[in-house]
């Protein structure tokens, strides 16, 4: 399906990271916003609620982020696209009703942009921190998909990616941003509303009677209807059966929660996005996401001008996490080199995908600046090593200039 | 059609015909397929689904157009037997979610029925602001005195000196009083009633669901297994019988004196009532229509297509 024209700003325009967040959100159809400020998320908030009413949207500033997630998933069983902003602190709230989202597999999409943690952090500087949080930070078992956009333009593209995959797998899916990506300005170019694909509601075709909410279709999702259309459905958080009852067995669990976890992992295929550039004979790949994929742009640079074989993976959709394309290249691999401002998440996970098979080279970084590219240069000339013992000096992160 | 969609269709289709007289009058409100309910015996609860389900029936409400959204406790239980579309949601938070729901589809008159924990502690600051912004929403808070569902911990409703298995000398936090809290937040309809005042509940609940605005009704009601046993109030039938020898109806009480003491008298009526407060979603409308004029976008058809919705909006229908 088009976008409806109603919410494309189409034109060139230059807007930072955030803004063409809420673009992007309008441009899915997206019709309901509910959030609670904090930066560095703010400005996402302020667009949607200066935009909306010309559009037929719904705007509102909540109490606090678990009202705001809870919000986003009752307007989207009232019929609309719906989402919120937040960041790490916010994050934080949002798990519990993230995970009532997951259980009633409801669509909507969270953006969260990144600030250095824990805690309050760093309030208005950069981090890469909260990406295990948002793969395993609500309770329990399930699949999830996220997104790391680089850009501005790819904040416009990749909400409308988040809103596509929340409609085709019923889910909320983050689009996990940084406070660099957020507010850095660019040109973003959005197309005109017949070049936008949007994927609207899978509404059952069933009628009321017929139609059971949890029966999942071969993709092991399940379609939708909307309240107020004489469904009379119920959902629950609870361990439910196919017609959304309850059910305390261990057996309802085994079918449900395999199901939430399988129709993620046996699409994942359909779902990954990444970039990869010169695979086939490197000797060491770089593996980043987010604004650290840009600064590793200048290493990679480098190291290629000294005529080094450095190939890139640059991660779209952090999770599901593409684990057989590493478990790939780790055979003719020598190293894995992942920067990251966090102290080492996404890296667990190429970690585990080479499973021994090549070496995996943290660039740690805590947060509150970018990388000095020289950290991620070395890395990849200590990849060029291999399996060697790691060089004391090459481990020892270089202390980061402020400026 | 599989298996499992046949199954749905319950129980009813595979019996033969029932005969009309051994139907129970609520039959068309309840979800019969997933009776016996979880509630004790003596449970003041099933008592305010009986009510709720006869205010639908005597204001004839469209049973598509109404939909119920629960949080956690045994009261949270409520939206499970219903037979509206319903939500079971998160401990606390089905307000917010009732608002969301609320917002994007103009034409639903949700209701949200929970307890007391639920609505007033981890829920209290969702109830205050829903009250401030008048969302135009129906809030039943089905008051035992106690988390029930955890086992009779204290709560914020608890009197004084009450017994619960996290104050096992006997409760000295002050409670919450709730309808002075609802009524100071902003409610422009707050009532109580206990569990025995079934017709004048019943009238209650009738009129919040047909007041635009945010409607609050408190019911208090008994716990047997939990709180009344433990605090030496008598069976059931006792406490049903205190009910009605230490209540006091005083419509228009004003809400600040109508604290609950233990053992002490219980105010009971509607005490706020409150026509022409706009709600939210006519406050915004009137906002955007000043604001914007003709470029305010709610009215227009395209509101709910983004979601491939098959109905469209009329904002005439509002309260429809
Ligand atoms: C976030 C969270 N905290 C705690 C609980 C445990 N819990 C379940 S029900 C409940 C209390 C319910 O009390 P109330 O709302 O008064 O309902 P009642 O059972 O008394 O009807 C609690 C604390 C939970 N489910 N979720
Ligand atoms: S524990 Fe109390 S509130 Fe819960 S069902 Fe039993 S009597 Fe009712
Ligand atoms: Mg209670």
């Amino acid at each position: 399906m088009k976008a409806s024209p109603e919410g494309v700003l189409t034109g060139a325009h230059y807007l930072d990271g955030d803004h063409a967040c809420a673009e992007g959100a309008l441009a899915a159809g997206c019709r309901f916003f509910a959030g609670y400020p904090i930066t560095p998320s703010t400005e996402i908030a302020e667009r949607i609620a200066r935009r909306f009413p010309k559009v037929g949207g719904v705007f509102i500033q909540m109490e606090d982020e678990m009202a705001s997630m809870a919000a986003i998933l009752g307007a989207a069983w009232g019929g609309v696209k719906a989402m919120t902003c937040t960041s790490g602190p916010g994050f934080s709230l949002m798990m519990e009703n993230i995970g009532l989202g997951i259980m009633m597999e409801v669509p909507c999409v969270v953006a969260n942009v990144q600030r250095g943690g824990p805690s309050t952090g760093l309030p208005t500087m950069v981090g890469q921190q909260d990406m295990m949080q948002a793969r395993w930070g609500s309770h329990g078992d399930y699949g999830i998909i996220a997104l790391s956009p680089n850009s501005p333009q790819e904040c416009f593209d990749r909400t409308i990616q988040a809103f596509n995959l929340s409609e085709q797998y019923r889910l909320p899916v983050f689009v996990m941003m940084d406070e660099c990506v957020g507010h850095m300005t660019e040109k973003v170019v959005i197309p005109e509303p017949d070049a936008i694909e949007v994927v609207p509601r899978r509404l059952s075709p069933l009628p009321p009677g017929e139609y059971l909410p949890y029966a999942a279709n071969g993709d092991k999702v399940p379609d939708m209807v909307t309240a107020g259309e004489g469904y009379r459905i119920h959902t629950t958080g609870l361990t439910h059966d196919e017609r959304g009852y309850p059910d305390m067995t261990a057996e309802a669990q085994d079918k449900l929660v395999r199901r939430l976890r399988a129709k993620i992992d046996d699409n994942a295929e359909k779902i990954y996005d990444h970039e990869c550039k010169r695979l086939d004979d490197a000797d060491v790949v770089v593996v980043s996401y987010g604004i650290t994929s840009r600064v590793a742009r200048a290493a990679i640079d480098a190291a290629l001008d000294d005529g080094l074989r450095v190939g890139e993976i640059r991660l779209i959709t952090v999770w599901p996490f593409p684990a057989e394309l590493i478990r790939d290249l780790a055979a003719n691999t020598k190293a894995f080199v992942v920067p990251e401002i966090n102290l080492g998440q996404m890296v667990l996970e190429v970690e585990r995908a080479a499973a021994g098979a090549a070496r995996t080279i943290p660039v740690t970084h805590a947060g509150g600046w970018v990388h000095d590219p020289q950290t991620i240069y070395d890395a990849i000339r200590e990849g060029l090593r291999g399996n060697a013992a790691p060089r004391k000096s090459a481990r020892k992160p270089r202390k980061e200039k402020q400026p | 059609m599989s298996d499992a969609r046949k199954n749905a269709q319950g129980p009813a289709t595979a019996e033969p015909e029932a005969t009309p007289d051994v139907r129970h009058p609520m039959e068309p409100f309840l979800r019969m397929d997933r009776f016996p309910h979880i509630w004790c015996p003596g449970c003041g609860i099933g008592t305010v689904v009986t009510c709720f389900a006869d205010a639908l029936k005597k204001g004839a409400f469209d049973l598509d157009r109404v939909a119920v959204v629960s949080g956690i406790g045994c009261s949270g239980r409520v939206a499970g037997y219903i037979k509206l579309d319903s939500f079971h949601t998160t401990h606390g938070r089905p307000i917010p979610f009732a608002t969301g729901l609320h917002l994007s589809n103009r034409r639903l008159k949700v209701v949200v029925i929970s307890g007391d924990g639920d609505l007033i502690a981890i829920g209290g600051n969702h109830f205050i602001h829903a009250a401030r912004r008048n969302v135009d929403l129906t809030v039943i808070c089905i008051n035992n005195f106690n988390y029930a569902m955890t086992g009779g911990q204290v709560g914020p409703g608890t009197p004084v000196l009450a017994i619960s298995t996290t104050t096992p000398f006997g409760n000295f936090e002050h409670p919450f009083n709730l309808p002075a809290l609802a009524a100071s937040s902003g409610a422009v309809y707050v009532a109580r009633w206990t569990s025995l005042h079934v017709r004048r509940l019943t009238n209650s609940i009738l009129e919040a669901l047909t007041k635009p605005g945010f409607t609050f009704v408190e019911v208090i009601a008994p716990c047997p297994t939990l709180y009344t046993r433990r605090n030496k109030l008598g069976t059931s039938l006792e406490v049903l019988e205190s009910y009605r020898d230490n209540s006091e109806i005083r419509h228009g009480a004003d809400p600040s004196t109508v604290d609950i003491s233990f053992g002490g008298k219980i105010v009971i009526g509607k005490f706020v009532d409150i026509e022409g407060k706009p709600t939210f979603l006519e406050s915004l409308d009137a906002a955007m229509h000043r604001a914007l004029g003709k470029d305010y976008g709610l009215g227009k058809d395209y509101y709910m297509r983004s979601a491939g919705q098959r109905a469209l909006v009329d904002r005439e229908a509002r309260h429809d």
